[in-house]
């Protein structure tokens, strides 16, 4: 009888499992090559920044005050200044057409009024489909069409008084851990956090419903092989894939997209251990389940990418979410692993902060791992 | 004279160096039950797709229910229905919806259609079960179905690929006895397969090997003239024991246990009886009985593969 | 004699299905036991309860000592299992399978390698060793199973319909193992559907529709035949057949150009078969009594002892 793990059972497992993979370069190369791709579409098209804004502008008043607040347009990284409408159908349209997403209309009074220091409004149209753009759009606007208001009001005051008035407040802007607030530093250590989650799960949800498919099960479950070491077996090749595709993304984090990494290596490294142990036992577990490799693959998509996408912190900001969701995104595993790695990549910050991340995830990978095993049944339905 | 449904001459096909199809010849009447045997890869399926039209032979010729296989291919595919153990039909179609849909498939006339939607519902006995979905009939009468729609179209030559592995006897048998009946009103059957109980059911048989035809006989004839080896059923005490001492007898070209008795291939069994009768009671068996048997099917097959085998060998041992 | 595998009332369902009813058997230790019946008889359901990967629904086995759900995991040591489908991998070479089920059976390293080549060569596979198991011929590949199933010596061997598919060479290859592992008190178990390969088992059991319709030796068996099974040979047979049924002679089965009937008394049969077709203007070639295989059998014998 054979009760207790038996580690040259285990080590067969794993050899051929490890065997598999090496024999299937297909299967190899995206497995390494996916994770890279999703980084690079992802990490690009993700990236928050707003730049290069198309405005049209009808410059009603042509004068040199018109002028000047166009050029301070012109000058500003945010907008790019493009076509030129003369009249409002024509406004319309280029916003209708998405020839622009914004549109600045100076009146005729404007250079007259700026002039003799009267008030006057100049107008801004947006498409505003995309709420967060348009928001972000146009407070940069705002932010423009305030400095050049305050100017004149400066310079009205020094020649009525002879000197600058001094302004009641003054905001100092600095922002901590990423200086220049480029968006694909706070990106990309969650968006490793995310393809990871899928990828391996991914991986692993296909081998034992393959074995199911193929009726080399059958053969299996007749043997004295336990299903711990079945398990524990399988998840080896793929567990040393997962640390392979860990590293290449910290590469391509630190060397395409520039990300800094400011904590210990040891520790990322570590705890991603931990984290890939959990979403292997999660496909394993799902691939226990579901007997048929696409039906596995179909669900793995669904239960990794999806909540680790939306409901980790890493699209969304879990604070602002409705407090019933909040409360689902403490079972997302993803959640953590963004949380630690945003800590460890911007802040540098350690075990001494994150522990209660880590212990969580150690929770979640004991879990996974104890369900996939005890899941694995050696009988037939 | 009868009409020829099938004839081939010197027909061969090669993939590149490998020969598939070794100039094969032969001729199988109209009406006639004819059995194509090899085993697997001995380029039974090749023969088949060169006479179904779907692939073009390396040199030779052959006709096919009056068709050249060589020019008149479309004819061919009209003229001809196919039907396999695997044959495909929907499970969670009715019987009538799959009738239908083979229907539409081989473009039976519409002034036709529901006469021969009757044919087939009669033929298979399925009009009670009509409206049934095709997965919940027994395998038997899913068979009869799916030759039913294989001759919807009315085909002069029926192509049948181990069309009864698996099913149970009497499934089987009322199988065969509507090929009989089909034969019977004219139609041509050519049935390829590795099983010898379906072989037993053909009027002739042809043995394919490695390309080349082996044989080619009524099943009595490959039991009786064809088969070069004769067969001896011995039954005696310790049988595992003594056939190491059977095969040693000379005369004796293979010896093997079948059940508790040792069935041995000789050129002449008459002689050898005697003489092996004696050797074991030597050895100290009890000898129940030496008896010649009629081959099965199987030991013929086997016999003239061996046989086949050992010229190709000897020829092979001449050349290097 | 010791009994390896016995079921007492074994049943399993399905849902509605009831895929084995009341299955009653025992098999002799060295012995060859054969399982026949056409496909969904419930062989293969037989099978995977007595190899411990199904649970019955009722009844209860043992296999070589061992209850077969008490103490399935112990019978997993003891058993080599073949199933219906290969259950190898077919991108492990063929003896980086037979390595893997040898790890898997913790088969000893010492000595290992003497097995490892005895068996190769039992199956003729020596020369593929390195070759992967996908590009194996059929019967290669159930030599293959065949090899894995045996790398731990086990004492019982099942084998689920293990010539399915096979050629007739391979075939006569592939029992001729069996009967070498007879020889060595291993007791095999197998199915078949195939009413020529059962002729080859030292005892059959005939499953039909998942209830053992008789369970004897192959003689036995043909024992149940009642009457004597004529042979006929003649002129246009499928006309003579017809005129043989209409002579209500007993039952009629054409075989291609044969006829069997089977009379009551071989022969009274004999004289009314001649008289039939003499009176059809068919001259006869040949007539025999001749021994029934199982197909016989199963089409005469079987109907009546279903519905009895």
């Amino acid at each position: 009888m054979s009760g207790a793990l038996n580690f040259r059972r285990l080590g067969a497992v794993a050899r051929k499992e490890f065997i598999h993979v090496l024999r299937d370069p297909r299967a190899l190369a995206i497995a390494i090559v996916l994770p890279m791709i999703m980084l690079m579409i992802f990490g690009y098209a993700l990236t928050m920044d707003l730049d290069r804004v198309p405005l049209a502008v009808w410059d009603q008043s042509r004068t040199p005050q018109s002028r000047e607040l166009i050029s301070r347009f012109e000058g500003s990284r945010y907008f790019s200044v493009g076509a030129r409408p003369g009249s409002y159908a024509e406004v319309e349209d280029a916003l209708a057409r998405g020839r622009t997403m914004m549109a600045l209309v100076v009146p005729v009074e404007f250079g007259r009024r700026v002039a003799s220091g009267r008030k006057v409004q100049v107008q801004v149209l947006t498409d505003g489909s995309d709420a967060n753009t348009t928001t972000l759009a146009l407070s940069y606007a705002d932010a423009i069409v305030r400095g050049y208001s305050q100017e004149i009001l400066v310079e009205k005051a020094r020649r009525l008084t002879g000197r600058p008035p001094a302004l009641p407040l003054d905001l100092r802007f600095r922002a901590w851990f990423n200086t220049d607030m480029e968006s694909r530093i706070f990106i990309v250590p969650g968006l490793i956090a995310v393809i990871m989650m899928l990828i391996t799960a991914l991986l692993t949800s296909l081998t034992v419903a393959r074995e199911w498919e193929t009726g080399s099960m059958e053969q299996l479950i007749s043997t004295p092989l336990l299903g711990s070491e079945l398990i524990l077996g399988k998840l080896a090749p793929y567990f040393v894939i997962g640390m392979v595709d860990m590293l290449l993304s910290v590469l391509a984090g630190r060397f395409l997209f520039g990300v800094p990494i400011r904590g210990s290596l040891a520790l990322l490294f570590g705890v991603s251990a931990i984290y890939l142990v959990g979403a292997l036992s999660l496909g394993i577990l799902i691939s226990t389940k579901a007997k048929s490799q696409l039906l596995a693959s179909q669900f793995a998509f669904v239960a990794t990418f999806l909540p680790a996408f939306l409901l980790s912190g890493f699209m969304f900001d879990i604070g602002n979410m409705p407090t019933a969701l909040q409360a689902v995104t403490y079972l997302i595993p993803a959640r953590y692993f963004v949380t630690f790695l945003r800590g460890l990549y911007l802040k540098g910050t350690g075990l001494a902060q994150l522990w209660p991340e880590c212990l969580l995830m150690v929770a979640f990978g004991t879990l996974m791992l104890g369900l996939a095993i005890r899941s694995f049944k050696k009988r037939l339905a | 004279m009868p009409e020829l449904a099938v004839t081939l001459r010197h027909l061969e096909r090669r993939f590149g160096d490998f020969v598939a199809v070794n100039r094969i010849s032969l001729d199988v009447r109209k009406g006639e039950i004819f059995g194509f045997l090899g085993p697997n890869g001995a380029g039974k399926s090749t023969t088949i797709r060169m006479l179904c039209g779907l692939l073009e032979p390396t040199s030779g010729q052959g006709t096919v229910a009056g068709y050249d296989i060589l020019t008149e291919r479309e004819e061919i595919k009209r003229g001809i229905g196919y039907m396999s153990q695997k044959f495909s039909l929907y499970d969670d179609l009715t019987v009538e919806e799959n009738i239908d849909f083979f229907s539409g498939i081989y473009r039976v006339p519409p002034e036709k259609k529901a006469g021969r939607k009757a044919w087939v519902l009669d033929m298979a006995h399925l009009q009670e079960h009509r409206r049934t979905r095709t997965g919940l009939l027994p395998g038997g009468w899913k068979q009869r179905l799916s030759l039913g729609c294989a001759l919807l179209h009315e085909p002069r030559v029926l192509f049948l690929d181990e069309p009864t592995s698996g099913v149970d006897p009497l499934s089987r048998r009322s199988f065969w006895d509507l090929i009989y009946q089909l034969a019977g009103e004219g139609v041509t059957v050519f049935v390829t397969t590795h099983y010898m109980e379906e072989a037993e059911y053909c009027d002739r048989l042809a043995l394919i090997y490695r390309g080349e035809l082996v044989a080619l006989g009524t099943p009595s004839e490959m039991k009786g003239e064809l088969m070069a080896d004769q067969v001896l059923c011995v039954s005696c005490d310790r049988s595992h024991e003594a056939l190491g001492v059977a095969a040693a007898v000379a005369g004796v070209r293979d010896a093997a246990l079948f059940g508790r008795d040792i069935h041995l291939m000789t050129e002449d069994a008459a002689g050898l009886a005697p003489r092996l009768r004696q050797s074991l009671e030597a050895a100290g068996f009890q000898v129940d009985a030496v008896e010649r048997i009629t081959p099965s099917l199987e030991d013929v097959f086997v016999s003239l593969i061996e046989a086949r085998d050992r010229a190709e060998g000897a020829q092979q041992e001449f050349r290097a | 004699m010791m009994e390896t595998v016995r079921t007492q009332a074994l049943t399993r369902r399905f849902g509605e299905l009831v895929a084995l009813d009341q299955l009653t058997l025992a098999v002799a230790e060295g012995e060859i036991f054969g399982l026949v019946g056409p496909d969904g008889a419930g062989k293969t359901t037989t099978m995977r309860l007595l190899t411990g990967i199904l649970e019955p629904s009722s009844g209860e086995a043992w296999v070589d000592g061992l209850h077969a759900v008490r103490e399935a995991e112990g019978i997993k040591d003891r058993i080599g299992y073949m199933a219906q489908r290969f259950g190898l991998y077919p991108d492990l070479t063929v003896q980086e399978n037979i390595d893997f089920y040898a790890d898997l059976y913790e088969v000893p390293k010492a000595g290992r390698s003497e097995r490892l080549e005895r068996l190769l060569a039992f199956s003729n596979l020596t020369p593929f060793r390195r070759r992967l198991a996908g590009n194996l011929s059929g019967g290669m590949k159930q030599k293959l199973g065949l090899a894995c199933a045996l790398i731990h010596t086990p004492r019982v061997l099942f084998l689920d319909e293990p010539t399915n598919g096979v050629d007739p060479v391979s075939r006569r290859d592939f029992w001729r193992i069996l009967y070498q592992l007879q020889q060595e008190r291993v007791t095999i178990f197998v199915s078949t559907a195939y009413l020529d390969e059962a002729e080859r088992c030292n005892r059959i059991g005939l499953l039909h529709q998942g209830r053992l319709m008789a369970c004897d030796t192959v003689e036995g068996v043909k024992g149940l035949l009642k009457g004597a099974l004529l042979e006929v040979r003649c002129e246009s047979p499928r006309r003579a057949a017809g005129v043989l049924r209409a002579a209500a002679l007993g039952s009629v089965a054409l075989f291609g150009d044969r006829i069997h009937v089977l009379a009551a008394d071989a022969d009274r049969g004999r004289a009314a078969v001649e008289a039939a077709l003499q009176a059809g203007g068919i001259p006869v070639l040949g007539l025999q009594v001749i021994e029934p295989t199982l197909e016989d059998i199963f089409t005469s014998a079987i109907p009546e002892a279903a519905h009895a």
